[in-house]
């Protein structure tokens, strides 16, 4: 296998409704500012890989088709990846792959959502027949789950709102976040709504519009480069007998896969950065022990120290992560691009000084689709 | 690059309407203990698992997600989706067998065609805010493609029935396909237009179905397959979605993956082709000529799995290197309107 | 064996979409009877205009006004019109280059039969009397060799509304089946797989772990335990209660997968992991083939279930 890099990112600036744009205009304004990055031009991609979450949210079949021409895709192969709210992060593994594999030299991955073309909530909660609606609503999936991570893990109550107020105070050094809360505190996210009891409305992600763009190249294009050191994708079934909803044995599979592959032994000391997939804020301590950084029962004490701020042992979500901004299907490919930002040393106010090793984590449907890099600035 | 090649496949029967789910389950379980069971392997010996369906063809959100059911994804399983014809998974699995890690891949697609409206659900392909809200249907649109031929000359009405004269026939010997038997192309001609110029005979017919294909690298191939049908060619391409700027009468994106592919000497190809005269369309601009056995399955007009139907033209061209009935083959697939997106995959038999 | 139960699944959205400049311009311009082109990289007149090259990929900006008459490049006839379709009675699809372009707009030709068809034929619009800014402002194309209606005045237009109505028919799997008409009698009807002896209820097309159709039926009692749930304050579309109350999973007696459901009869903070619970059927009147049958769950008043007697079920 090859090496591959990412060799330039770009992104929009995301926001609830960008009324200011069509689906190509939000896609172009990500793909524009990725190729500027990369420095290259449309003659130098050999093909585009699109991911996007399920096509009912913007009420288009394959909508990679009608964007075409946008993509820059004509006369070139054209893939599009759906894996629920992991998709983003595929995109960028499929990508990878492309190059990796010695297929192409340059490939675009894009991966965008325009949720105020719809209502997501709908979208995911067409009454089906002989299916139980679920009484609960978007949050409603997930809240037991965290509920069920307290108990087991013991975590004080105010974990959740520490993750919220560092991952909005880290939007507000993002010029390109939907939310900058630069005043928010730990006492402010207490104060909010609680929503889904146990989780406020301010540990909730909100609904974007937005897309990320990132350039895969196997050599340097403008002299900056993230090289992929590891990719791994897991899946297991939404429920089973048995399943453990806390921490799905496919994320534990494919960060054991991943860190094997980067050649990591112990990642809490060998990744400078990680760009974790957190749309409810308890997921941060929930997937530190998934990916293994701690061990089980021990990822919310790494929060509670402040080891997870900018500064601290293993900077979490610098970019403000999902709690800042969620265009569901770019989610992914934003933590994967802002992974490859930390270790180019592009991140801007949010940079993590001197980060050579960064990861990029995306999960979707029931915890059950899993997609993760590991990009670093030397090549292997 | 590594040798890679197709060792297995499988199709469920295509059939009008099937009892079970729009997820796929109940079509997939059988054709995996069929593919699987053939090669004497089970689910643990698969390094990666890539699908292909459609959430509009079922009509909810994450319509997929289900269809691991039918494989027993635990312990948990490294899988990819393409929201595409399952022929492009096909081509993601490839991929990733090229990368080295893993020397063997499942690829899967499976559809429920009979669930909705076919004709309006195709039409949610179209541009969102100037095409859609007209619902301009698949075969209205096929016809216009259909007439521009007929008028450039390049086919007629008569050469469209003989199209789908021949699936008919050549259909009578695939114990699965949903439309078989012999018919006189003249006496088709006396049927009405559903969308003039198209007759009924000269559109795929709406069917249920899933298929699916084992890929294996080198030596993996090898031991798996007495007569591995080694992928020497994998290729697709695009279209631009503006029908009314480009010429409807030919396909640049299935000329380029033709000539990529290296299509030349083919002894058979089955092409995706949901009308009779995208078959005449594709046989030129692939360039296969008169020697070239086309469809002998019967094609996609004697019956056409949505989202599988492009990875089963790669399997019933695999088959005839397999049975050693050829030693050059190719399989294509399309995906969009108007033949948008084509994938040409060719593949050898080795001594 | 009898057909599993199948019911309609209607799919419909109003989408609401935001155009950007060019498309904005465009259907700004079709509210006032005017047609606007765009000029590609390679000179051509492309109507609809296009937002970016088919060839370069560059973003188009020059505008060009044409005219709402054109001529037939490419026809299809349509005898029965389907729902949504421009016209309610047999019309063409055709490709029509208007005149002042250089690629055609897809549109429909009232054309009354297809004899009045002929690639070459001279149409106009037939713009609608009200309009909003879509592409269903002009109703639909005549023949004819006239000019259209003049321009009007309009407002600008920065979004479009488009309807998506698809009808679809959901049909339970096999394994479901018997678990619905159970339900239509007030039973609860599990299945197990055969492999791995997991009991699953509601009855799965195959079992997930082992990818073979569960066989055995069993007949579960309407009494679980409540593994975790929340507490819903949250007011959202679709909700049939006013919040807040609880979002349970149960896991029934003999059952080995928890399912979520209704639980009321308690104040929500005196709700715990582990609560012991029974069903509240709703009056048998109202029973379908549905787990809507039991309105909900309440405490049952046994002890709380120990933690490790469904710990592996969270």
């Amino acid at each position: 296998m090859r090496p591959a890099a990412v060799v330039g990112t770009g992104q929009t600036h995301h926001a609830a409704k960008r009324l200011d744009v069509s689906m190509a205009g939000l896609c172009r304004e990500a793909i524009d500012r990725a190729m500027a990055d990369a420095g290259v031009d449309w003659s130098d991609i050999d093909a585009v890989v699109l991911g996007k979450a399920p096509d009912l949210f913007e009420g288009v079949m394959m909508p990679e088709l009608f964007l075409a021409d946008a993509l820059g895709a004509v006369g070139k192969p054209l893939l599009r990846v759906h894996t629920a709210g992991s998709v983003g992060g595929s995109t960028g593994n499929v990508a990878a792959s492309l190059v990796q594999s010695g297929v192409h030299d340059r490939v675009l991955a894009v991966a965008f959502e325009k949720q105020s073309e719809s209502n997501a909530m709908w979208a995911l909660s067409v009454p089906t027949p002989f299916t139980m609606p679920v009484h609960a609503g978007a949050g409603g999936y997930f809240a037991p789950h965290v509920r069920s991570y307290i108990r087991r893990a013991s975590a004080p109550e105010h974990i959740g709102a520490m993750v919220a107020a560092k991952d909005r105070r880290n939007g507000a050094r993002n010029p390109y976040a939907h939310l900058k809360q630069p005043d928010i505190t730990v006492e402010s996210v207490q104060a909010s709504t609680m929503l889904w009891d146990p989780i406020r409305y301010d540990e909730t992600c909100p609904s974007s519009d937005g897309a990320c763009a990132v350039v895969i190249s196997s050599e340097p294009t403008s002299g900056q480069a993230a090289w992929i050191r590891a990719t791994a994708m897991r899946t297991e079934p939404t429920t089973f007998a048995g399943r453990d909803q806390v921490n799905p044995q496919a994320g534990q599979d494919a960060a054991r896969a991943l860190w094997k592959q980067a050649g990591i032994t112990d990642p809490l000391s060998e990744v400078d950065a990680a760009e974790i997939y957190v749309p409810f804020s308890w997921f941060e301590p929930m997937w530190l022990e998934n990916l293994g950084f701690t061990d089980i029962g021990q990822g919310w004490k790494l929060t509670e120290a402040g080891e997870t701020e900018i500064g601290g042992r293993l900077p979490v979500n610098p970019s403000g992560g999902v709690l800042s901004s969620n265009p569901i299907g770019a989610s992914g490919l934003l933590r994967f691009a802002e992974a490859a930002m930390q270790v180019m040393g592009t991140a801007g106010d949010h940079q993590v000084d001197g980060a050579q090793v960064a990861l990029g984590h995306a999960y979707g449907g029931g915890s059950q689709f899993f997609a993760m890099w590991v990009v670093g600035s030397e090549k292997p | 690059m590594r040798d890679i090649a197709v060792v297995g496949f499988a199709q469920t029967p295509c059939v009008r309407e099937t009892d079970g789910t729009t997820n796929g389950v109940e079509m997939l379980v059988p054709i995996f203990h069929e593919v699987l069971g053939g090669l004497g392997i089970t689910k643990t010996d698969i390094g990666f698992w890539c699908s292909g369906s459609s959430d509009y063809l079922a009509g909810r959100a994450f319509s997929f997600v289900s269809a691991v059911d039918a494989i027993g994804a635990f312990p948990p399983i490294a899988e990819s989706h393409v929201e595409m014809d399952a022929a492009w998974a096909l081509y993601e699995a490839w991929v990733k067998l090229l990368c080295g890690e893993v020397d063997t891949a499942l690829v899967y697609g499976f559809g429920k065609s009979s669930a909705g409206q076919l004709r309006r659900v195709m039409a949610m392909q179209l541009d969102p805010y100037l095409v859609t809200p007209l619902w301009p249907d698949s075969l209205g649109l096929a016809g216009i493609q259909a007439r521009m031929g007929i008028e450039t000359g390049l086919w007629d009405e008569r050469a469209m029935a003989s199209v789908a004269a021949q699936s008919r026939s050549a259909a009578l010997s695939n114990p699965l396909a949903q439309l078989s038997g012999e018919v006189d192309a003249d006496e088709l001609l006396n049927l009405p237009y559903v969308a003039d110029p198209l007759r009924r005979h000269d559109c795929a017919p709406i069917t249920d179905g899933a298929a699916t294909i084992v890929l294996a690298a080198g030596d993996r191939a090898r031991e798996l397959c007495e007569r591995p049908a080694w992928i020497t060619g994998f290729e697709h391409r695009t279209d631009t979605p503006s029908f009314g700027t480009r010429d409807l009468t030919t396909s640049p994106s299935a000329v380029a993956a033709g000539k990529a592919a290296g299509a030349d000497g083919v002894q058979v190809a089955e092409l995706h082709a949901p009308f009779t005269h995208q078959e005449i369309l594709l046989r030129q601009a692939l360039g296969l000529g008169d020697d070239v056995t086309v469809n002998p399955s019967g094609g996609v007009l004697a019956g056409n799995p949505m989202f599988a139907a492009g990875l089963a033209r790669i399997g019933e061209a695999a088959r005839r290197i397999h049975d050693g009935s050829a030693t050059k083959v190719l399989g294509h697939a399309t995906s969009g309107p108007l033949l948008q997106q084509n994938l040409v995959c060719v593949m050898e038999g080795r001594e | 064996m009898t057909r599993p139960l199948s019911a309609p699944l209607d799919v419909g959205f109003d989408y609401t979409r935001s155009l950007g400049p060019t498309l904005g311009r465009f259907l700004s311009d079709l509210r006032r009877r005017k047609v606007t082109g765009i000029r590609g990289s390679d000179g051509r007149v492309h109507v609809p205009p296009l937002e970016y090259d088919p060839v370069t990929a560059e973003r188009l900006s020059e505008f060009v006004d044409v005219t709402a008459t054109g001529v037939v490049r490419g026809w299809s006839w349509i005898p029965e019109p389907l729902e949504g379709q421009p016209l309610d009675r047999p019309f063409a699809w055709a490709l029509i280059q208007l005149d002042g372009a250089d690629t055609s707009l897809l549109h429909a030709v009232d054309a009354g039969s297809p004899d009045q068809m002929a690639t070459g034929t001279r149409v106009r619009a037939r713009w609608r009397p009200e309009r909003v800014g879509a592409i269903t402002d002009i109703e639909c194309f005549e023949i004819s060799d006239e000019p259209a209606d003049p321009p009007a005045e309009a407002d600008e237009v920065t979004m479009v509304t488009t309807p998506v109505n698809l009808h679809y028919t959901h049909s339970a799997s096999p394994t479901e089946d018997p678990f619905l008409r159970g339900l239509m009698e007030g039973r609860l009807i599990a299945q197990r797989c055969p492999v791995c002896e997991k009991v699953y209820f509601p009855p799965r097309p195959a079992c997930p772990v082992d990818g073979v159709p569960t066989t055995d039926q069993i007949e579960l009692s309407d009494r679980g335990t409540i593994t975790t749930y929340c507490v819903v304050n949250v007011p959202f579309l679709g909700q049939r209660i006013p919040p807040p109350y609880v979002s349970a999973y149960v896991l029934l007696d003999g059952a080995d997968i928890p399912f979520l459901h209704l639980l009321l009869g308690v104040a929500p903070e005196d709700v715990r992991m582990g609560m012991r619970v029974e069903a509240v059927w709703k009056p048998r009147e109202e029973w379908g083939p549905t787990m809507q049958n039991i309105d909900h769950f309440k405490p049952s008043g046994e002890p709380d279930a120990p933690f490790d007697s469904y710990s592996q079920h969270l």
